[in-house]
């Protein structure tokens, strides 16, 4: 690295929550993410859009390192958070998704009951000690998710029971209730009616006062409501990222051009 | 427009005729009746086994018992009227049996008929009044009505066993003993009784006195050690296997081995059992410790097997979202995937330790298929299991160990659905699936 890039990397580092550099991600053989940099501000919600199977979900996964479980993943580059490298051997995974949280593309409540499902991140890491602080935790976690109203009588029946979108309406709620600092959104709002998604459009946005975003999402007007950053993936690179308003405005490559006007997709 | 319309290609609806509709319905008839067939099938086998072992059985759960007129004879017994329990314990207390039976039929007096009119009676009889003295000496110089157990051939001709249309040199009960068996049935001193002796001895070479406790209890100690072995052993294998082990080589080569071993013949492990812990390691023969530690080894590959599966069949969104919010793996694998597993792994724990419970191959290279007439008190006694038990009965010269064979079987099949609604139980009580 010569000195100016040294340099360059450590502004990108101070004004960044997460700075990824040259990732690159393997499923095997097949070559899935290929040389991605990005950067992605703090208190800041960054939208991933781009065609089905253009690796937005896989880069996600590499923010909290969800890809270490996949049988033959292998990743490359740098990734930090606040600086640190959290692929570095000294790094504990399990601290790290405490920090990272992540919200998955497929609902996946614990078979426990709402209440349960609700309070065991926060019973591991050691928040609410008591039951009343406890019950605290879960109706706020709940009723940001926009989910209490719907559940506050049945807390004791299963998660699993719930309908597709209050499923994934409680997952939001499990990964908002350990307080990470960054939470991952794999397409929150794809199982939800367009009231529920508004509803999580403006917990997105109020959350934002306190914690990074980054959600993968299938709509651009999604992408152009909530998030300040955005990123075009395609094939597996990153094609171009900025400014949500600029990127959709004034798209500079043609294939983003292509997508958000609906030419390909 | 000019007439260049391109081929319309053919578009192809669904086949909706009545024929096809009628096929598909002939077949699933079809595939119902051979189901159902499959079912009868099994069920009227079952059933066969059932009223077979049950109708050759269920007369071992009676004992003909004869009441004798006794003189407990103050000058016999205890000549000096010391009472000393030495003394009286020392007395010959079948000469008692043996008067009352003359007295009963004083016609008979010849040697050889008199030995056949004794043999009336199972030769625990004394014993039996030595310990009614003992307990209370009070009995002596008083004359009481006390019930014998019967010979068992008494007690097989009794039970109809041996039918009195066959010539008498192909019985085993002569026309002679008939008689004085219908007399004493005239009087009303045969009695058939529940068997409370069956369930409550050991083994012995006599019909009437033989009984299953001994080999339960076998069985329930071996069947402890195994459970103890080869859950926690086997459980830890497969979630370490499953969980956390890299999937490479060695552990491709573990888990063929694994299988492997599911398939060697149980008497191989009776070998290593004979080789490792009684000649190597000088542990106890016919030990139920040693015996439990044979059938762990071989119980053990069936339930890392079943764990691994369940293991498997636990969904990996779980894994994740217990990952996802930042649990350790081992927290996962403790709160969300081992709960989930539980239902199948008892399955499997269960399915090993019935296979266990019927074993006897195994168990012949450590002695434990041995005549073993006291009841285990603890894990290094001599001891037998039931399936022992009933080869040696089944292998018994005497017609009355037929009946004892059936009901000893009627016996682990009970042990063995006991132990299948434990698993159901466990089953239900994990199975919160949701
Ligand atoms: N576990 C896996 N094993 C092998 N290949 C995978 C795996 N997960 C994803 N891939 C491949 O990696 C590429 C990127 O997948 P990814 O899930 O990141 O797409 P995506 O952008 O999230 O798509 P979608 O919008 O449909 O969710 C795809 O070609 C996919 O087939
Ligand atoms: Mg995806």
């Amino acid at each position: 690295m010569s000195a100016v890039e040294v340099q360059e990397a450590q502004i990108a580092h101070d004004l960044h929550k997460v700075v990824a550099r040259d990732v690159n991600v393997y499923y095997g053989e097949a070559h899935a993410l290929k040389h991605v940099d990005l950067d992605i501000g703090s208190n800041e919600v960054t939208s991933l859009i781009g065609p089905s199977g253009c690796g937005k979900s896989t880069f996600l996964r590499c923010l909290n390192r969800m890809n270490d479980v996949i049988e033959g993943c292998r990743v490359t580059g740098q990734i930090t958070l606040d600086g640190e490298d959290i692929y570095d051997k000294s790094l504990d995974v399990v601290q790290l998704r405490a920090r990272v949280g992540m919200v998955f593309q497929k609902p996946n409540p614990f078979p426990k009951s709402v209440y349960d499902n609700i309070a065991y991140g926060p019973r591991i890491h050691g928040i609410g000690a008591g039951k009343s602080e406890m019950d605290e935790i879960v109706e706020s976690s709940l009723s940001r998710a926009g989910l209490w109203e719907e559940v506050k009588d049945r807390l004791e029946k299963p998660g699993t029971g719930l309908s597709g979108g209050q499923q994934q309406r409680l997952c939001i709620a499990r990964a908002i209730a350990v307080n990470p600092e960054v939470i991952l959104m794999d397409e929150p709002c794809s199982a939800l009616d367009p009231i529920a998604t508004a509803k999580i459009e403006e917990l997105i946005d109020e959350l934002r006062q306190n914690f990074t975003i980054v959600i993968v999402t299938h709509s651009m007007q999604q992408a152009a409501r909530v998030s300040q950053k955005t990123a075009f993936f395609h094939l597996g690179t990153l094609v171009e990222w900025g400014d949500t308003q600029e990127l959709f405005t004034n798209p500079r490559d043609e294939r983003t051009q292509g997508y958000i006007t609906g030419r390909f997709g | 427009m000019t007439e260049v319309a391109a081929p319309i290609t053919e578009i192809r609806r669904p086949d909706l005729s009545g024929k096809r509709v009628a096929r598909r319905y002939a077949a699933e008839r079809r595939f119902r009746a051979y189901g159902l067939t499959a079912i009868f099938i099994a069920v009227a086998m079952l059933g066969l086994l059932l009223v077979s072992i049950v109708s050759k059985g269920y007369s071992a759960f009676v004992q003909t018992y004869v009441e004798l007129e006794i003189n407990f004879d103050a000058a016999k017994i205890d000549p000096d009227g010391t009472r000393d329990p030495a003394k009286l314990a020392a007395f010959n207390y079948q000469g008692l049996v043996n008067d009352a039976l003359y007295a009963q039929f004083p016609d008979v007096t010849e040697r050889r008929e008199r030995r056949s009119l004794r043999g009336l009676i199972g030769n625990s009889a004394g014993i039996e009044l030595r310990d009614m003295v003992l307990a209370d000496p009070g009995l002596i110089g008083t004359t009481r009505e006390v019930a014998f157990k019967s010979s068992d051939d008494f007690d097989t001709f009794v039970k109809g066993h041996i039918s009195r249309d066959l010539a008498e040199a192909d019985r085993r009960v002569k026309d002679q003993e008939i008689a004085w068996i219908d007399a004493l049935e005239a009087d009303g001193q045969v009695d058939v009784r529940f068997n409370t002796t069956f369930f409550t001895t050991g083994d012995s070479r006599e019909p009437e006195q033989a009984g299953i406790w001994g080999a339960a209890v076998g069985s329930f100690l071996t069947l402890t050690i195994t459970l103890l072995l080869s859950f926690p052993i086997g459980v830890l294998a497969a979630v370490y296997l499953e969980e956390f082990a890299p999937k490479n080589r060695l552990t491709d080569l573990i888990e063929v081995n694994i299988n492997n071993l599911a398939a060697v013949p149980s008497i191989v492990f009776g070998l290593l059992g004979l080789a490792v812990f009684l000649n190597f390691l000088g542990m106890p023969r016919s030990a139920p410790l040693v015996g439990g530690m044979v059938l762990a080894l071989m119980t053990l590959p069936t339930i890392i097997i079943a764990a691994r599966a369940a293991l498997k069949a636990v969904p990996p969104s779980i894994r994740e979202a217990a990952l996802g919010v930042g649990a350790s793996r081992l927290q996962t694998v403790t709160h969300h995937v081992l709960p989930l597993a539980m239902p199948g792994i008892l399955t499997g724990t269960i399915i090993g330790m019935a296979q266990a419970l019927g074993e006897t191959a195994p168990l012949l290279m450590i002695g434990m298929v041995a005549f073993i007439v006291d009841i285990p008190g603890g894990f290094t006694d001599p001891a037998t299991v039931l399936p022992v038990q009933i080869y040696l009965w089944a292998d018994a010269p005497e017609r009355a160990f037929v009946a004892k064979t059936s009901a000893a079987i009627m016996v682990l099949l009970t042990f063995l659905i006991f132990m299948n609604a434990v698993a159901v139980l466990l089953r239900k009580r994990f199975e919160r699936r949701w």
